[in-house]
C-alpha cells in the first residue's frame, strides 16, 4: 500500500507519511496560500495548484522532496472580437483538477471558467482544448454556486486507451471525447435535476455533476455524486441510474471508486443544499459493495455528534489498493482508513480547510 | 526613465527588484519589465492582458485609471508602484 498522502488546503500543501503504523505530517509548502488541486503522478512528481488571491492561479511541481519549481499555467487565447457576448471570462480562474493522461508527460487540467488544458511535458507548457472551448453549447454552461464561472471538476482517462476521455462539469453534465480531445459531445442520459423547471429537468446540459470517478479495472463503470443524488453508469457515462438507496442523504460532493471492484464506491453525504452539513451532526461515510443496490453507513472513528464538516468534491480519495481511503473537511478534519472504510483514524494535525486529498499513484 | 517598483509580497514567489524602463505608457513600462522578467507577467496581468482584479498600480501616488488597456501615460521622472489590493483572510 502507498505510504504518502497529499493534502491541498486553504492555507498550504501538506504531505502525510505512514511511519510505524501512524500517519503524520511529513512535509508542508506554500503555507498561507490556497491550494486548489494536488496530484502525485506515477513518475514520482508531485503537483500543487495554487489559487492566489492577488496573483492568480499558479502551478508548482516537486521532482523530489524539497525540490519545488514553478511550472507554466494554462493560459486562454486572446478573446476574439466575435466572442463579445460570451458569458464566461477568457482568463484562467483556477485549476480545479489535475489528472495524469496515461502517456508519459501528459497531464490534463480541468479549470474554471470551464477550459480543459493538456500538457505533454509534465506541466512545462499547456494548450487549451480548443474543440471543447469553442463549442457553441459551452455558452449554456452555468456557473458554480451562482458564480459566472463553470468548472471542469473531473477528468476520466480510460487506462486502456488514453484517447478516450470523459469530463464532468459544474454545471453542464458529462462530455466525452474518443479522439484525445479533438471532438466532443455531451453524453449523459438518465440524470435529473428536481430544482429545474419541469421541461428542463432531464436536459443533459443542466445536470450539476459534482464529481465523477471510474473503476480503474472497469473504466466503463462510472459513479457520480450529483447535486440531486447519486448515479451510476455502466456504459462509460452514456446512461445513468439513480442509486436511491444512498443514506443517510443523497446530497454531497465527494465520491471514490474502488480501483478493482466495480461494485464498490464510497460517498460522504450531507444535508442538501442550502445548509451543507452532516445529517444530525454525525459525520459518516456511505459505502456500497453491490453496485448501489444497498449502502452501509460507516461510523467507526468518525465524529458522532456536533460535527459540521463538509467534504468537498476532491477531498475523498482511495489508494491504488482499494484498502486505504482518506477524506478531509471544510473545518480541517482529516480521517484515514486502512480497512476499506470500516474504521477511521485522525492524524495528529489541525489543518486549514481542505480542498483536495490524493494518495500517491502506484 | 520611469521607475517601476513592486510589492515585497511577490518575493515569496519570484524576485522582482525595482527597475527603470523606457516607456510612454503604463502598458509599455510593464511590457519592458516582462521582457527581462517574463514569469512576472502572469502574476500581474490576466490572460487578456488586463491588471488582475486584486492587483493595483499607482503612478506617482495615484491609481492607474485604465486597468484593461494600460494606456495611462507615464513620464521619465514618474514612479510606478505595483502592489496587491487588500483582500483575503
Amino acid at each position: 500500500m502507498v505510504d504518502r498522502l497529499h493534502v491541498g488546503t486553504r492555507k498550504g500543501w501538506f504531505e502525510l507519511a505512514r511511519r510505524s503504523g501512524d500517519w503524520e505530517v511529513s512535509d508542508c509548502r506554500f503555507l498561507g496560500d490556497p491550494v486548489s488541486a494536488v496530484l502525485a503522478d506515477g513518475d514520482g512528481a508531485v503537483y500543487a495548484a495554487l489559487d492566489l488571491g492577488h496573483f492568480g492561479a499558479k502551478l508548482w511541481r516537486r521532482d523530489r522532496p524539497g525540490a519545488w519549481s514553478e511550472c507554466a499555467v494554462p493560459v486562454f487565447p486572446t478573446k476574439p472580437d466575435d466572442a463579445g457576448d460570451d458569458p464566461h471570462p477568457w482568463s484562467l480562474g483556477k485549476i480545479w483538477v489535475l489528472e495524469p493522461g496515461g502517456i508519459p508527460g501528459r497531464l490534463w487540467a480541468g479549470t474554471m471558467p470551464g477550459g480543459l488544458f493538456r500538457s505533454d511535458d509534465g506541466g512545462r507548457s499547456w494548450s487549451l482544448v480548443e474543440a471543447l472551448w469553442r463549442m457553441p453549447e459551452r455558452r449554456q454552461w452555468a456557473g458554480v454556486a451562482g458564480g459566472e464561472q463553470p468548472g471542469i471538476n473531473s477528468v476520466l482517462v480510460d487506462p486502456r486507451n488514453p484517447q478516450d476521455i470523459r469530463i464532468g462539469v459544474s454545471t453542464a453534465g458529462v462530455w466525452a471525447s474518443t479522439d484525445g480531445g479533438a471532438s466532443w459531445r455531451i453524453i449523459n442520459r438518465g440524470m435529473h435535476a428536481e430544482y429545474m423547471p419541469p421541461e428542463r429537468r432531464e436536459d443533459p446540459i443542466v445536470q450539476d455533476v459534482h464529481r465523477l470517478v471510474s473503476c480503474a479495472a472497469r473504466p466503463e463503470v462510472i459513479w457520480c455524486q450529483h447535486h440531486n443524488g447519486v448515479f451510476r453508469s455502466e456504459d462509460a457515462g452514456a446512461t445513468w441510474r439513480e442509486l436511491a438507496a444512498i443514506r443517510p442523504s443523497k446530497f454531497g460532493f465527494a465520491v471514490a471508486a474502488h480501483p478493482h471492484d466495480p461494485d464498490t464506491a464510497w460517498f460522504v453525504p450531507a444535508i442538501k443544499d442550502e445548509r451543507r452539513i452532516p445529517v444530525d451532526g454525525r459525520l459518516v461515510v456511505a459505502r456500497t459493495r453491490d453496485a448501489g443496490r444497498s449502502f452501509e453507513v460507516l461510523t467507526e472513528g468518525l465524529p458522532k455528534r456536533h460535527a459540521y464538516d463538509l467534504v468537498w468534491r476532491h477531498a475523498l480519495a482511495v489508494d491504488p489498493s482499494g484498502e486505504q481511503l482518506a477524506f478531509g473537511s471544510t473545518t480541517g478534519g482529516l480521517w484515514i482508513s486502512e480497512d476499506g472504510g470500516k474504521s477511521w483514524t485522525m492524524p495528529d494535525a489541525r489543518l486549514p480547510p481542505i480542498a483536495a486529498v490524493r494518495f500517491a499513484e502506484a | 526613465m520611469p521607475k517601476v517598483s513592486f510589492t515585497p509580497a511577490l518575493e515569496r514567489f519570484l524576485s522582482a527588484p525595482s527597475v527603470e524602463v523606457r516607456a510612454a505608457t503604463l502598458g509599455e513600462a510593464l511590457a519592458a519589465v516582462f521582457t527581462s522578467k517574463p514569469a512576472l507577467r502572469g502574476y500581474l496581468l490576466d490572460d487578456q492582458g488586463a491588471l488582475r482584479r486584486h492587483v493595483v498600480v499607482y503612478v506617482n501616488g495615484w491609481p492607474a485609471k485604465d486597468r484593461t488597456q494600460l494606456s495611462d501615460p507615464v513620464s521619465p521622472r514618474d514612479e510606478i508602484y505595483v502592489f496587491q489590493a487588500l483582500t483575503g483572510g
